[in-house]
């Protein structure tokens, strides 16, 4: 039981998806204007990286490991791609289904996380790190969680610098790039730290 | 005397001012990464090494390319409501084939790359540039818009890493230029003005990268002031 919480500390904060290792940076730095859009998104994102990672360890161990004795691992990018597909399109029903007002609210956004480089890359970084079945799931919702507290900062942030006065040729895109850029300073003064030191 | 205003027929494979835009536009108007944001996530670890950006750089395009020129010949057949899974398909067959070839060519540089050749699939410039050319235009043209914003990517890859390894690691593809270790010192006398430099660390983490692309957004916006809050 440590370890999993350990994992879901690791991944939220340590080796936070967006800061770290600046995965899934389009969007992350494309929807962040504004606070309201980024939770909207945040959120999503955790749905989707804690259902997608169970999913495709479960997919990856039973199927492509061993398949009646084939080595299939050189499938796995399409076989993941296509599980983050499939997910989102059901994810996005089962949201309209249960809760229109949360449906609207996310809009566009739901189907835009299929592309997004943090979940394909949380997969990836799964199999690397070679996680069983309950580490992945807390390593999915830890990650998801991480993101979406990064892209909620930054768009805390650009919120208030609309009001400072910044050259014209940085406004916009170029202060975004700074201000993740000293973000990812302040996150590696995690770095190096061991959950499993607080015990 | 009627005067007949002959409209030249455009070919299959025509090379005119139209496909001359397609090639330009991506490595400054329309720049993948630092006018649409596209592209932006493997562009910063893989800055490192120029060698890195190089290769990454090859990927991206041949990619982007094939990508293209093969939705845009299927453009006409695929349903609406699979047309997101059916281009992911696309897309992950080619990047298997590219990480397969790179694994066999130079293995060092595939261990190297790792996860970021497999996170060309969800490379926005791929999904970006099929949903907003490739769907709606010819196989030709779709292909050389293809390569122009892979050559686009490359350029700002390549200024990147050459900033990074330059002052942080004092190399470039692998020679060693300035530093203590530099190979001029090795050679001549006379070069100890070079040995003076102390490498900056700051410049191999991640974040660098960030400033770097920030400051060349900087520049590039001074300079080309249409582009000006733009996004």
């Amino acid at each position: 039981m440590g370890d999993i919480i350990n994992i879901f500390i690791k991944s939220a904060f340590i080796e936070n998806l967006a800061l770290s290792y600046f995965l899934g940076m389009c969007s992350f730095l494309a929807v962040s204007k504004s606070v309201k859009t980024a939770l909207g998104l945040g959120i999503a994102v955790i749905f989707v990286n804690g259902l997608t990672i169970p999913l495709n360890w479960l997919l990856d161990h039973y199927l492509l490991n061993d398949f009646f004795g084939q080595d299939l691992t050189f499938l796995r990018f399409i076989i993941f791609i296509s599980t983050i597909a499939a997910l989102v399109q059901l994810v996005e029903m089962v949201v309209e289904k249960f809760s229109p007002s949360l449906y609207n609210s996310l809009g566009i956004f739901l189907p835009l996380i299929t592309v997004n480089c943090a979940i394909l890359g949380a997969s990836l970084f799964m199999i690397t790190k070679e996680y069983d079945f309950a580490q992945s799931v807390s390593f999915g919702l830890g990650g998801g969680f991480g993101w979406a507290l990064a892209i909620v900062a930054i768009a805390g942030i650009r919120e208030k610098m609309s009001y400072s006065q910044i050259p014209p040729a940085l406004r916009g895109l170029g202060m975004a790039f700074f201000l993740t850029g000293l973000m990812g300073m302040a996150f590696m003064g995690l770095m190096g730290i061991d959950p499993a030191a607080f015990k | 005397m009627a005067e007949v205003l002959i409209k030249k027929e455009a070919g299959a494979f025509s090379f005119g001012k139209e496909e001359k835009k397609l090639l330009t536009d991506p490595l400054n108007d329309n720049n993948p990464i630092t006018v649409q944001i596209l592209g932006v996530c493997s562009a910063l670890a893989v800055t490192t090494l120029v060698s890195k950006a190089i290769v990454m750089g090859i990927a991206v395009t041949a990619v982007t390319a094939f990508s293209n020129l093969f939705t845009s010949m299927l453009r006409n057949y695929i349903p609406k409501s699979i047309r997101m899974i059916v281009q992911l398909v696309i897309i992950a067959f080619l990047v298997t084939v590219v990480e397969l070839a790179l694994k066999a060519v130079n293995y060092p540089i595939w261990k190297d790359l790792s996860v970021f050749i497999g996170l060309i699939i969800t490379n926005c410039i791929v999904m970006g540039r099929l949903e907003a050319y490739a769907m709606a235009n010819k196989p030709w043209k779709s292909f050389l818009d293809g390569i122009g914003n892979g050559v686009g990517y490359s350029i700002i890859l390549i200024i990147v890493a050459a900033i990074r390894e330059l002052f942080g690691k004092g190399s470039l593809l692998d020679f060693k230029i300035i530093g203590p270790t530099s190979e001029y010192l090795l050679n001549t006398t006379s070069s100890a003005w070079l040995s003076w430099y102390t490498p900056n660390n700051l410049l191999v983490l991640s974040p660098a990268a960030m400033f770097i692309v920030a400051i060349i957004i900087w520049i590039q916006r001074s300079k080309n002031t249409k582009l000006v809050d733009i996004s």
